[in-house]
């Protein structure tokens, strides 16, 4: 129970946090609505309609969720380091990794505001028709998604916590994800060695299910292995951040490095 | 002499000391994978959506980025100072403005001239798109025109950051608007004509078009005008952000608010 409450209670304190932050708060919104817009305006160019521009808006929506997460989460552990507050999260009782997951979940949940911005966007600027067929599975989807970006950042955070300049690997791998995890691109025009890549990516199959809800498809295969890869990054997460800050604390490193 | 000295050597420390992002740790994902992913993301988009050609996307992208150094490097030359507390110094100090500033953009021309350069390369070689020899010299020089006009954009959110703290923020915001605008993914006819009307005004759009052509085998005579505009864009836009720079500067003397924003 006292997890539980840990973890809502971090989660929204972070998101109030983040909610009046310029970089997190406003450039969290606009920042995906830079590229949606671009990617309207090219399937506008090119004549598609209908279902196409409907998948392309629902694609670019959830690039927003990454996008809020990926360089935020591996630039907050600096922040930490900066504030001077790492080395009591480090020294605190509660697992580590437990401070750190309602962290990233409050920069997805920023992210899952980017989604809603560019879908009311994409209809009202652009006149894209969002005729969702399942809404309730679309909303779940969203849900789960959100968690499994949120937990893809938790991994690259507590990964990245060694690292001064986390957050230009963490900008890096912006891009990579929306590639490779099917927002836009089907993976079967991408070459085939990229493809085992993007299934290990929790938010390749979050994008999936979503596409799939908002075209009347079934969700659940998608939405469990998106669980599964998000449960799977907590465990991973844990086992690094044991050993990075094993290594830091043993080389009175925490703060330096 | 002295304003010689200030350009050159005053701007190569600044550079050095303030733009942050010279360890390879943020120069190598910064500058050499994020255009290359960029411009690989909008080549697979485009594929997808049935729209431009890899070459298209690769010139586009490749000369946005020149960008990334110019905006930032440029706003950090204000940023960063105020952030290590020498913005006061440095304003009370009685070296010249000019040589001051524009020494502080002349590496940052460098920087983003390399990071189109590496990408382009890069980029070409990744999506097998044929650059031909004959193209190259006057792609360079097409690029370097764009880099300066785009460090001229830069001067300005400098001056811009005597007023906004949130410098990074900025130069995303404009970062954003100059990729939607200046023809990098979108042909200019297929925005809408207020959108065209602005782009003719900023920074990167004609340099991209002429780079577009002489890609395309285009002589550097048949690209002249393009060439020309873009580099009477960019003496403009130095020319707005030195002014910027002398005004927000004397009213923050005269308010107290250097430090405060």
């Amino acid at each position: 129970m006292s997890t539980l409450r840990l973890v809502l209670v971090t989660w929204w304190l972070q998101l109030k946090i983040r909610s009046r932050s310029a970089f997190d708060g406003l450039l969290g919104l606009l920042w995906p609505l830079f590229f949606a817009t671009t990617i309207f305006l090219m399937y506008r160019a090119s004549g598609a309609e209908g279902s196409a521009l409907l998948s392309a808006a629902v694609g670019a929506s959830v690039m927003g969720i990454w996008s809020a997460t990926s360089t935020s989460a591996s630039f907050t552990l600096q922040q930490e380091r900066r504030q001077g507050t790492l080395e009591l999260l480090v020294a605190a009782p509660t697992p580590f990794p437990l401070l750190i997951f309602p962290v990233t979940l409050s920069m997805a949940t920023v992210g899952a505001y980017s989604m809603i911005a560019t879908l009311l966007w994409g209809r009202f600027v652009f006149g894209i028709e969002i005729a969702v067929a399942n809404p309730l599975a679309f909303v779940l989807s969203t849900l789960v998604t959100v968690v499994g970006i949120g937990m893809l950042g938790f991994l690259l955070a507590i990964s990245t916590v060694r690292y001064r300049s986390a957050w230009a690997i963490g900008a890096a791998l912006e891009i990579p994800v929306w590639l490779i995890c099917g927002f836009l691109i089907p993976l079967q025009v991408l070459p085939v060695w990229v493809r085992p890549i993007a299934w290990l990516l929790a938010p390749t199959w979050g994008m999936s299910a979503i596409r799939a809800a908002a075209e009347g498809r079934g969700v659940l295969a998608d939405l469990l292995a998106c669980i599964a890869l998000a449960i799977a990054y907590g465990f991973i997460g844990m086992l690094v951040s044991r050993h990075m800050l094993n290594s830091a604390r043993r080389r009175a490193t925490l703060a330096l490095s | 002499m002295s304003s010689l000295r200030i350009f050159l050597i005053g701007g190569l420390t600044s550079y050095r000391a303030l733009f942050t992002w010279l360890t390879p740790w943020i120069l190598i994902p910064s500058f050499i994978l994020g255009p290359i992913f960029q411009i690989l993301f909008f080549a697979y988009v485009g594929r997808t959506a049935g729209v431009g050609s890899d070459s298209f996307f690769l010139i586009g992208n490749a000369v946005l980025y020149a960008s990334i150094p110019c905006l930032f490097a440029m706003s950090n030359t204000i940023g960063g100072e105020r952030q290590h507390g020498t913005l006061p110094l440095l304003l009370a100090s009685p070296a010249h403005r000019i040589p001051l500033f524009l020494g502080r953009a002349l590496p940052v021309i460098i920087n983003g001239f390399g990071v189109s350069a590496v990408a382009l390369v890069v980029g070409a070689l990744l999506l097998q798109v044929p650059l031909p020899l004959a193209s190259l010299a006057p792609l360079a020089l097409v690029v370097a025109v764009a880099t300066f006009s785009c460090t001229g954009l830069g001067l300005v959110t400098a001056a811009l950051a005597l007023r906004v703290r949130e410098t990074a923020v900025l130069a995303n915001v404009v970062f954003g608007i100059l990729m939607i605008f200046a023809g990098v993914n979108v042909p200019l006819d297929a925005l809408p004509s207020w959108m065209g009307s602005v782009a003719a005004w900023l920074p990167l759009t004609h340099g991209i078009a002429a780079a577009r052509e002489v890609a395309a085998g285009a002589s550097l005579v048949s690209i002249r005008t393009d060439l020309l505009v873009e580099a009477g864009l960019g003496a403009l836009y130095i020319g707005i952000g030195l002014a910027m720079l002398a005004w927000f500067e004397r009213e923050a003397r005269r308010r107290a608010t250097l430090e405060t924003i």
